[in-house]
């Protein structure tokens, strides 16, 4: 059945469109910043924007920091939200059921076919960032310190920043897309969780990022501080911390913590729905 | 091969199934007839485990429904509603998912398999274009194929003619009938009459939800003890039957007297040219329309609270 629902996905021509457009996306921008060398100042725009530009070798980095807000979590949840609701809307899903598909079996490969998904568009968005980077910025040796990345050349009078190695920002990177590809699975199965609830497709994905911008909403919120740290994307930038050195763990350890809650959570109620629910469509 | 006992559903206030007894025996062509919203499909449903029921038993191939539906669906084809498929892929395609789907059949035979099911339903020649741009027909005949490719034990069909053309229900009918002759046992929901009455050999009647009727077709369609006589003679056979004919439209005249043969003897010892003569059958409509109401897609006035 896995390998059945792999099948669909990559048969399916969506699936293609999305993911060249989110790597086209941070192309697009590369470009830009390359022809007019006019990368926002350290601290506004996309996160790490401003160090590419003497050091290509970052940019899958920054590439991941312009997808993440909207891009990304627009798509995994298109994906997800498709995955029941999606056959129940074709009619595709009484079939599978009647075949049989054990209905825990199915919910299982679709899951991993979001799994799979997931991770190919971050890793994808991270080569293809990777050989725009390079060739457009060339790769110079990159700093690191606690306040977080420079680039040589201002961090010959920084003390506390040390070199990175090219295998250490490879490492760093691996780190930012392992994350971001969990924060991901965490929109992921709450667009799930909505797939087995109604027979829309589209209902499900926006229900998801409905979700995403009332945590972004609260996020920034202080009166709502009392369950900031329960909030779904309150963690989202924390991989950055991957690109300080030392490496500050605990935001990062925390993310890891409230996206497995998340997961967990909306898949076993998923699970629970869809497993006793009325198949009507 | 499908019992159920007192097979109830309720959708909150709603009483869709009733307390429904359905017996489909080995070798049936079973036709499960009722007007629209009458709870056909639901039942349907709840035969494949799509849908769970509020009370009663199912048993269907001898094992219990829906707790071990998952040994007895690889035997049962289905057609639910109307055919779906994923509508940028081609039909062969479809059936190809669909055949990996679940306990798969083997892959070293899904091709041939898959030809010679396309054959079987009249999409033999089919080429690779996507299954959005078929043919209503074609969509049902993919449905059939998908169904099929099993080689059931049990076909479950909901509606299997919609959208054919009379030649195109005529080569399902004749196919239906080939696979029974194979042994394969055919439940049929159907709202047409005259689909069931040309197929089927049993026949349940549901209505609002109830199983009002489930008998043979032959008993359904009982002799009514009348004869149905064509002459051109009618003022001269009135003469002789007087006072058995009990309607009289233009040369056909219907006698309140079962025996054909001995009633033509009469008449033509009488020097009445009978044209045609047979013993009056119910119509299966005569039958469904004395123990139905009219289907659920129609709400008069007063009655839109009943149900």
């Amino acid at each position: 059945m896995i390998r059945v629902e792999l099948v669909k996905l990559v048969r399916r021509p969506r699936s293609w469109v999305s993911l060249v457009l989110l790597c086209g996306l941070p192309v697009l921008v590369a470009v830009f910043v390359a022809v007019t060398h006019l990368a926002p100042p350290p601290g506004q725009g996309p996160a790490l924007l401003s160090a590419v530009l003497s050091s290509g070798s970052l940019y899958p980095a920054a590439a991941l920091a312009i997808v993440l807000p909207i891009f990304l979590p627009v798509a995994v949840a298109v994906v997800a939200g498709d995955s029941i609701a999606g056959e129940a809307g074709s009619g595709t899903l009484r079939y599978l059921l009647a075949r049989p598909v054990g209905r825990t079996r199915l919910l299982a490969a679709k899951l991993i076919a979001l799994i799979v998904y997931t991770l190919s568009a971050v890793i994808l968005i991270a080569v293809t960032a990777y050989l725009t980077g390079i060739a457009l910025f060339g790769s110079q040796p990159v700093v690191a310190t606690p306040g977080g990345l420079t680039t040589s050349d201002i961090a010959a009078t920084s003390l506390s920043g040390s070199g990175l190695t090219p295998a250490d920002i490879a490492l760093r990177t691996i780190g930012a897309v392992a994350f971001i590809a969990v924060s991901m699975l965490g929109v992921g199965a709450i667009a799930l969780f909505l797939s087995t609830i109604t027979d829309s497709a589209l209902g499900a994905a926006l229900g998801a990022l409905a979700a995403l911008i009332t945590s972004e909403v609260l996020v920034s919120l202080n009166a709502a501080s009392a369950v900031n740290p329960y909030l779904p994307t309150r963690y989202w930038l924390a991989w950055i911390d991957f690109f300080r050195d030392p490496i500050v763990w605990r935001n990062i350890e925390r993310g890891f913590a409230v996206q497995a809650a998340y997961v967990v959570v909306f898949l076993a109620a998923s699970w629970a729905h869809f497993a006793t629910k009325d198949i009507t469509s | 091969m499908i019992v159920t006992r007192g097979l109830t559903k309720r959708y909150g206030h709603l009483l869709v199934v009733d307390q429904v007894d359905l017996d489909v025996r080995e070798g049936d062509r079973y036709g499960f007839l009722g007007p629209n919203g009458s709870g056909k499909t639901t039942v349907v449903r709840m035969l494949l485990g799509l849908v769970y029921a509020t009370s009663g038993e199912i048993t269907v191939l001898g094992q219990p429904v829906p707790k071990r539906v998952g040994e007895v669906l690889p035997s049962i084809g289905s057609l639910v509603e109307g055919p779906s498929a994923y509508g940028h892929l081609s039909g062969r395609a479809n059936l190809a998912l669909i055949d990996a789907a679940g306990k798969s059949g083997s892959r070293r035979t899904r091709g041939s398999r898959i030809a010679a099911t396309l054959d079987r339903v009249g999409l033999g020649g089919i080429d690779n274009r996507p299954v959005k741009r078929y043919s209503l027909g074609m969509r049902q005949r993919l449905g059939l194929a998908a169904a099929l490719l099993r080689t059931p034990k049990l076909l479950i069909l909901d509606e299997p003619t919609n959208g054919l053309d009379p030649q195109g229900i005529r080569e399902i009918r004749d196919l239906l009938i080939e696979l029974n002759a194979a042994g394969t046992t055919v439940f049929l929901s159907s709202h047409q009459l005259s689909e069931v009455e040309q197929l089927c050999s049993r026949v349940g009647i549901v209505d609002r939800g109830r199983l009002v009727r489930q008998d043979d077709l032959e008993t359904l369609r009982a002799l009514t003890g009348r004869s149905i006589v064509r002459t051109p003679d009618t003022d001269r056979a009135r003469e002789v039957l007087d006072g058995q004919i009990e309607l009289a439209q233009g040369s056909r005249l219907v006698v309140a007297d079962a025996d054909t043969a001995a009633l033509n003897s009469r008449l033509v010892a009488h020097g009445v040219r009978v044209t045609e003569i047979a013993a009056e059958r119910r119509s299966l409509e005569d039958v469904v329309l004395s123990v139905t109401g009219s289907g659920s897609d129609r709400v008069d006035a007063g009655d839109g609270e009943r149900r």
